[in-house]
């Protein structure tokens, strides 16, 4: 078959993937290190010419929804999202594998180790494991791509949903990728065989289970023949490694004619339990070079501690943040003796001259205009408290603002203003972007207006969702009729534009609602500049 | 032939467009490619940097391990140094020598030009200032593509054949204005490199 070779991020060859692969849907809502994928499928050509399913979604649990009713009708959907969209997706993803797939389902996580734009480091695998689904974990550009077919058919295959785990670093890197000239059929309608599988009564569910655990079987054995695993025997018994998805190159990275250990390189879970049980019976020691937190390590060790199995947890490797290799180099240094070398590098030292250049709010923005605005106020308040939420005004934590007290989870700055607000808090704001607010914030406002809470909401709305560099919003032109329509007060949803000169009148209207004494809605309003001046140059061409 | 570059600079300055265009022009000559770069928070005026390897043979890891970099190519003096350790013992800095002052600490930028030109192997000159002259201040990143050019194993005929494939959608003038930035950048560096 002929092929084209194209420069594709590791998102981007995900994308590619699933189009090539028959792709009818794809779901998602915007987050680092994910974003890539569902941009890249709105932009192809295949697209438009079959009608894919290709816009955002509210949030990550409406996009897993959305899919879910897609894979129903048997057509081909993914789910696209960051670690911790899982988390919010988390309701119909685990309930996911009770209802089963008809169409290919392939749900995709990206992770980010080291948290280069995140607030944690949680490993998506644990979320796939916990709902007993098939795991996939491409080691490089070329494997993504070839992963999203294997991927669908594995899904049809067994009737589940698969987890596809990303990672930052390939997530974002660039290789070239052989693609097949001709993209595959999609598919026609068709219903699923058990339709009573996807009503999830107790007595259905009761049945689904048993049945659910007998496949995990099936998916089991399914790990040991995978393309993607693969045992590669070697002659120094020493050591033994397992290594998972992107960990591998810098594995191979270290010993370019041939990695000397016995190595069990692993793209698919459930583990598979014969490759690593003659790797344990083979080697003296084994080390687990794993990208992301110890999760095949936890499950090795278990609770007895097995006094052979290296990793994050006994030291070898750093316990937190992504690998490198030369953190692989340090840790095959300290399980092999005899490979102090590997560490032995004449390396520059670090400059005096560095010091750090934290990521700013960009010049001109109107979140800036509010937080000038926000500051004044509040400085003539004796213990005033803002809670904010996750978007580019979560740099107003930083210097020159230092404006925000709290940043926790997608929509966590009403709800906390609230809990703050029914301790006693006041003036307690909140403080949230409008694809936020729509994502997450809309529930917890009711709860703030049907008790009318007293705290101040200001939504700064840029009419974009900025941080992931400018994807449509959900909410964009309806945010004080959702307000309206939620409940609260006409008298107290008002709108502002963000703008310097607008600083007196800004002050003004933050202060009378904080003095309200009752829940209060503030939208102030200004297109993010960045899009703004992407807006103007497509209007110039 | 290897070449392992690290592309250095302030989110929004334009690393990525030398990226793409080294990329392509290895992609072009079938070499191997493997591109890491930074996308999200940083983008927003923080550091920012590429990890960009190309060569004959498969590249096994998206980044680059320390002291092994043939380059640091970067729009930005000390964001040149932040990636010393990377750098092999011989490798080679081409540097923009007009700093973004963005963060109230920032060194004293005599005292950062002294430590890089300490460094031997280096090209450092005011990159705006060619690119004003010659084409357009847009145009600097594409002066230090080219004042990057003689050292990275690729015939500069070939990066001006993907600079042109890349700017091509923006226009004949685009191109041409492009590739004016991009002869003063190498020319420079041909005659500072020698001395």
């Amino acid at each position: 078959m002929k092929k084209n070779k194209c420069l594709l991020l590791g998102d981007e060859a995900l994308a590619m993937g699933a189009l090539y692969s028959g792709l009818s849907g794809a779901y998602g809502y915007p987050g680092t290190p994910s974003t890539e994928i569902l941009e890249f499928i709105q932009q192809a050509g295949l697209t438009k010419e079959r009608n894919i399913h290709s816009s955002w979604s509210a949030n990550e649990k409406t996009a897993m929804e959305e899919a879910l009713g897609m894979s129903f009708c048997g057509k081909r959907a993914i789910v696209t999202m960051k670690h911790v969209g899982m988390n919010v997706a988390a309701d119909p993803f685990v309930n996911s594998s009770m209802t089963g797939a008809n169409g290919g389902l392939v749900v995709i996580a990206a992770d980010d180790p080291s948290m280069h734009s995140s607030q944690n480091e949680q490993d998506s695998r644990f979320y796939g494991d916990f709902a007993y689904l098939p795991i996939l974990e491409p080691s490089d550009q070329q494997e993504a791509f070839d992963m999203m077919g294997h991927a669908f058919s594995m899904s049809e295959k067994y009737g589940l949903p698969v987890l596809l785990r990303m990672v930052t670093r390939l997530s974002h890197s660039r290789a070239v990728v052989e693609v097949p000239e001709e993209a595959a059929p999609q598919n026609e309608i068709h219903y699923p065989a058990n339709p009573r599988q996807w009503v999830l009564m107790p007595a259905i569910s009761r049945q689904r289970y048993k049945r659910l655990l007998e496949d995990y079987k099936s998916i089991q054995a399914a790990s040991e023949n995978s393309p993607f695993n693969r045992y590669i025997d070697a002659a120094d018994k020493s050591l033994g490694i397992i290594v998972n998805g992107i960990a591998f190159n810098y594995l191979s990275e270290l010993f370019p004619d041939g990695i000397p250990f016995p190595t069990v390189k692993i793209s698919q879970y459930p583990l598979p339990k014969h490759m690593i049980r003659r790797l344990m019976d083979e080697c003296a020691r084994v080390l687990v070079l794993e990208e992301g937190q110890p999760f095949i390590e936890t499950k090795l060790r278990g609770l007895m501690d097995n006094a052979k199995i290296y990793g994050r947890l006994s030291g070898e490797v750093e316990r937190t943040g992504e690998l490198t290799p030369d953190i692989v180099a340090a840790a095959v240094a300290k399980s092999a003796p005899g490979y102090a070398h590997l560490t032995k590098k004449e390396s520059k030292g670090v400059s005096d001259k560095v010091v750090a250049r934290p990521p700013a709010l960009c010049q001109g923005c109107g979140h800036q205009d509010v937080y000038h605005a926000l500051n004044e106020v509040l400085a003539e308040y004796e213990n005033p408290r803002v809670f904010g939420d996750i978007g580019c005004y979560t740099l107003g934590f930083l210097s020159p603002f230092n404006a925000i007290d709290t940043c926790v989870d997608m929509g966590a700055s009403i709800t906390m203003a609230k809990g703050a607000a029914d301790a006693g808090q006041h003036p307690a704001v909140a403080i949230i972007g409008d694809s936020t607010f729509t994502h997450s914030g809309m529930t917890g406002l009711l709860d703030a207006i049907n008790e009318n809470s007293n705290i101040t909401v200001i939504i700064s709305d840029n009419l974009t969702t900025g941080m992931t560099g400018g994807q449509d919003s959900a909410g964009t032109g309806k945010l004080e009729s959702i307000c309206l329509g939620l409940g609260a007060d006409p008298d107290h949803v008002r709108t502002i534009t963000s703008l310097p000169k607008n600083l007196g009148e800004m002050k003004a209207l933050f202060k009378s609602e904080i003095d309200y004494p009752g829940l209060s809605v503030i939208v102030s309003r200004r297109e993010c500049i960045q899009v703004a001046r992407r807006h103007a140059t497509q209007k110039k061409s | 032939m290897k070449t392992d570059i690290i592309l250095a600079g302030v989110g929004g300055q334009g690393i990525l467009s030398i990226a793409t265009i080294i990329g392509k022009a290895a992609l072009n000559e079938n070499l191997y490619v493997k591109q890491a770069e930074v996308h999200g928070m940083s983008q927003r005026g923080g550091d920012v940097q590429s990890n960009l390897r190309i060569s004959d043979t498969p590249v096994a890891s998206d980044i680059i391990p320390l002291a092994s970099a043939d380059i640091i190519i970067s729009l930005e003096p000390m964001e040149a140094l932040r990636y010393l350790p990377f750098l092999k013992k011989d490798g080679w800095i081409v540097t923009n020598s007009r700093p973004v002052v963005n963060i109230p600490n920032y060194p004293d930028i005599e005292e950062v030009m002294k430590e890089i030109n300490g460094l031997g192997n280096v090209v450092a000159f005011d990159m705006e200032e060619l690119a004003q002259k010659v084409a357009s201040p847009r145009a600097s990143n594409m002066v230090l593509l080219g004042a990057a050019s003689p050292f990275l194993k690729l015939e500069p005929e070939k990066l001006e054949k993907a600079l042109e494939e890349v700017f091509a959608r923006k226009g004949e003038k685009m191109v041409e204005m492009n590739l004016a930035a991009f002869r003063a950048g190498r020319e420079t560096a041909t005659d500072n490199s020698k001395s």
